[in-house]
């Protein structure tokens, strides 16, 4: 073990990050395809239904069928599609998705973070390549050359822009409170209180945007099914439409571990039960918000549009400011 | 301002209910690995039955035939020969087809039936990639000698009997390219008319 | 400086596209890349912040909106229709253009002192743009929009309040706003008046 952390402390940084890069890549893609399995699993027993158990013990090999069956298909590309900008946007999902990992800390180990980069403004570069992640929808369903495609990426850039605003807002109250943009820097801050008790207003905001942000039910309108047929991936098939699943999924995940790093305390423990790894604490966090994800999609209907809208712009923008200016006010009053 | 606060309770009670289904027994039977218990006399696929002495006891009556009010059985009677006899009586069936596409499981034949016959079973699983393999011929209803007699239909425990597997494992190891062809059956019921007519 | 000269090969090559697509989305892809570009060339110039602002801000929310607009436009679809060649009519002025450029940047460059350049953590990942007292950082950042620059500051937000407020009047509903409740309770009251006056004559 000395040897192998000695091996690695020689080795030149871009060969640290690349083997880092390959390992957090391996064990994204492999929480992807099992968060997919929990959520199918989830749903299916919130609806008394067994959910998937064909495919290996418990349906445990199901994502590897899934990969198998999605590689296997035909890709297609439709007649009016813009073939440059349709092969280009579900790339711009994928990596928009994998790059965010670049800057997140998992844990911490004798002071050395578990992370690809410490950045030290994380979470704005966090912020600047979600933002991003808008193109790859956007530009997907413009370039399906059809018009449900259409619609679902209007509505998705819409959606997308405004609920940004107020997840931005949200952020911003706890980085007044932990006074810096690193991440660890923020998850350090917490190691007396988590900032969902501070700002409940704030972590309330955060999640009812970060479900807007993914895409996800009840504001999943840009994949509305009823509607939309599959909104701006209808025209998509095979290895194309898996790399917006994989990205939607990823985005997920994303969402979970910022909700851990900023508002649930990251990898400090809680109650002092530090003989728990603090990794785990993270990865116990990050659990129990997808868990509320799927929770919340087998228990609300799907938003209509226009409400969803006006909700955004008319009370969760107000909120986020009003949640920003008393906590800036408190912050100073408290010098 | 208490309307919106009911709709917080109302929120809040949708996501318990999600969470406690969670913990619910799950109605789901596993079809393929567990079946699902049936009626003592559940209409399914028929079966043409035999007597102990392993002759059939269908006498190429056409009851069924005249019975059936969907027009999906077809029967031929002839003579038994005497050194050649395939039921205790004058005449036995020649042929004996049942159009299963046609058929709508009614039991009607089962009741017209004078010898107890035909019975229809339990079983349901008969679908087929081909539209001519759902017309059963003789070979495929008739029960193997060795099935032998057979509950009747009003003694049947409850679910798939026993002694229904045989027409199963017939079916099973009949080769599907030699099945019957569904066209013959125009001509079949052509002749049966001629001959009803003359 | 070879990271510089790719960067600007590519600013360039971008920006020419953006100018030169025939379909409008393209010139927004185009336009995505050349700030991707421009956002790289911050970073190496040690102005974090400004790299990750000029993300969120040009390429997360402005351009989006372009690509909304151009999306919903019919346009988005088809090519620009060829039309009469401006080039030889735009080529003088764009030329004059291009020589003041150059004349300014020349004229920068000949009166320029000689400065102390970024040292040590160029190009680094592990970028200081959290800590205080160090070129674009963060905190060095938001020191200096609230205290030195503070007035043209507050000035930008007042210009952005009145577009704001410019396009609420423009766009928006200007019938006053009536309380459905109450707009439901005054044609009830009507209709029994009404109703009343009916009954009484």
């Amino acid at each position: 073990m000395d040897a192998l952390v000695a091996t690695l402390n020689a080795a030149p940084l871009w060969l640290v990050i690349l083997i880092k890069s390959a390992l957090l890549l391996l064990v994204v893609v492999t929480t992807f395809a099992y968060a997919m399995l929990f959520e199918r699993k989830i749903l299916g027993w919130m609806q008394l239904r067994p959910g998937p158990n064909r495919v290996g013990p418990w349906g445990l090999l199901q994502p590897a069928a899934d990969a198998a069956k999605l590689i296997l298909k035909e890709d297609l590309t439709p007649k009016t599609a813009d073939p440059l900008i349709y092969r280009l946007a579900p790339f711009i999902s994928l990596i928009t998705a994998f790059a965010v990992y670049a800057v997140i800390p998992f844990g911490e180990n004798n002071g050395s973070l578990w992370a690809i980069g410490d950045v030290n403004a994380g979470i704005l570069l966090l912020m600047a390549i979600s933002s991003i992640g808008v193109y790859g929808i956007s530009l997907g369903g413009w370039a399906s050359g059809s018009k449900y495609p259409l619609l679902g990426s209007v509505r998705a850039t819409a959606q997308m822009i405004s609920y940004e605003l107020s997840m931005s807002m949200s952020f911003v109250g706890v980085l007044i409170l932990a006074g810096t943009t690193s991440l660890a820097g923020i998850v350090h801050a917490q190691a007396s209180m988590w900032f969902f008790i501070p700002q409940c207003f704030g972590f309330l905001i955060y999640v009812i945007t970060a479900v807007a942000e993914t895409n996800r039910t009840p504001f999943d309108l840009v994949e509305a099914e009823t509607e939309l047929v599959g909104g701006f991936h209808t025209e998509y098939s095979g290895l194309r439409f898996g790399s917006f699943f994989i990205a939607e999924y990823v985005n997920m995940l994303t969402v979970a571990c910022i909700a851990t790093l900023l508002f649930l305390g990251g990898w400090n423990a809680p109650f002092g039960l530090t003989m728990i790894p603090g990794i785990l604490w993270f990865v116990m966090k990050v659990g129990a918000f997808l868990f509320f994800y799927m929770w919340l999609r087998a228990t609300l209907p799907r938003f209509r549009y226009d409400r969803l809208m006006a909700f955004g712009w008319k009370i969760l923008l107000p909120a986020a400011t009003l949640n920003l200016i008393i906590t800036a006010l408190i912050v100073a009053l408290r010098g | 301002m208490r309307k919106h606060l009911g709709n917080v309770g109302a929120l809040l009670r949708g996501f318990s209910i999600t969470f406690s289904y969670m913990f619910k027994k799950r109605p789901t039977i596993e079809y393929p690995s567990v079946k699902k218990k049936h009626a003592p006399r559940f209409h399914g696929l028929h079966e043409l039955r035999r007597y102990a002495d392993t002759k059939e006891r269908c006498i190429g009556c056409e009851l069924c035939s005249s019975a059936c009010p969907a027009n999906a059985i077809t029967v031929i009677g002839a003579e038994n020969s005497p050194d050649d006899r395939h039921s205790p009586g004058e005449r036995f069936a020649a042929r004996y087809e049942i159009d299963e596409l046609r058929c709508i499981f009614c039991g009607l034949c089962e009741e017209a039936c004078p010898t107890d016959a035909i019975v229809l079973t339990p079983r349901f699983e008969m679908a087929d990639f081909r539209r001519g393999s759902f017309v059963y011929s003789k070979d495929r209803l008739l029960v193997p000698p060795e099935a032998g007699v057979g509950l009747a239909p009003d003694e049947r425990p409850n679910g798939i009997p026993s002694d229904l597997g045989m027409v199963a494992q017939v079916k099973s190891t009949m080769e599907s390219d030699t099945g019957y062809d569904a066209t013959n059956r125009g001509i079949i019921l052509k002749t049966q008319r001629r001959g009803l007519a003359g | 400086m070879i990271g510089f000269f790719a960067l600007a090969i590519v600013l360039i090559a971008s920006a020419v596209w953006t100018v030169a697509a025939r379909k409008p989305v393209y010139s927004v892809v185009a336009l995505l890349l050349h700030f991707a570009a421009l956002a790289a060339l911050y970073v190496t110039l040690n102005a974090e912040f400004l790299a990750v602002t000029q993300i969120i801000v040009y390429s997360g929310a402005i351009l989006v909106l372009f690509l909304f607009v151009i999306a919903l436009l019919s346009s988005g679809v088809a090519a620009f229709a060829q039309g009469p060649d401006r080039l030889p009519k735009a080529a003088i002025p764009a030329g004059f253009a291009v020589l003041v450029g150059f004349g300014l940047l020349a004229f920068g460059l000949a009166n320029a002192t000689p400065q102390a350049t970024a040292t040590s953590n160029s190009g680094s990942l592990h970028g200081a743009a959290g800590l205080a007292n160090v070129f674009g950082s963060v905190a060095d950042f938001g020191k200096a929009l609230f205290t030195t620059h503070l007035l043209p500051f507050e000035i930008t937000a007042l210009i952005l309040m009145v577009a704001v407020i410019g396009v609420v009047l423009l766009a928006g509903d200007v019938t006053p706003f009536v309380s459905r409740t109450a707009d439901t309770k005054r044609v009830k009251r009507e209709m029994r008046e009404a109703i009343l006056k009916e009954g009484g004559e």
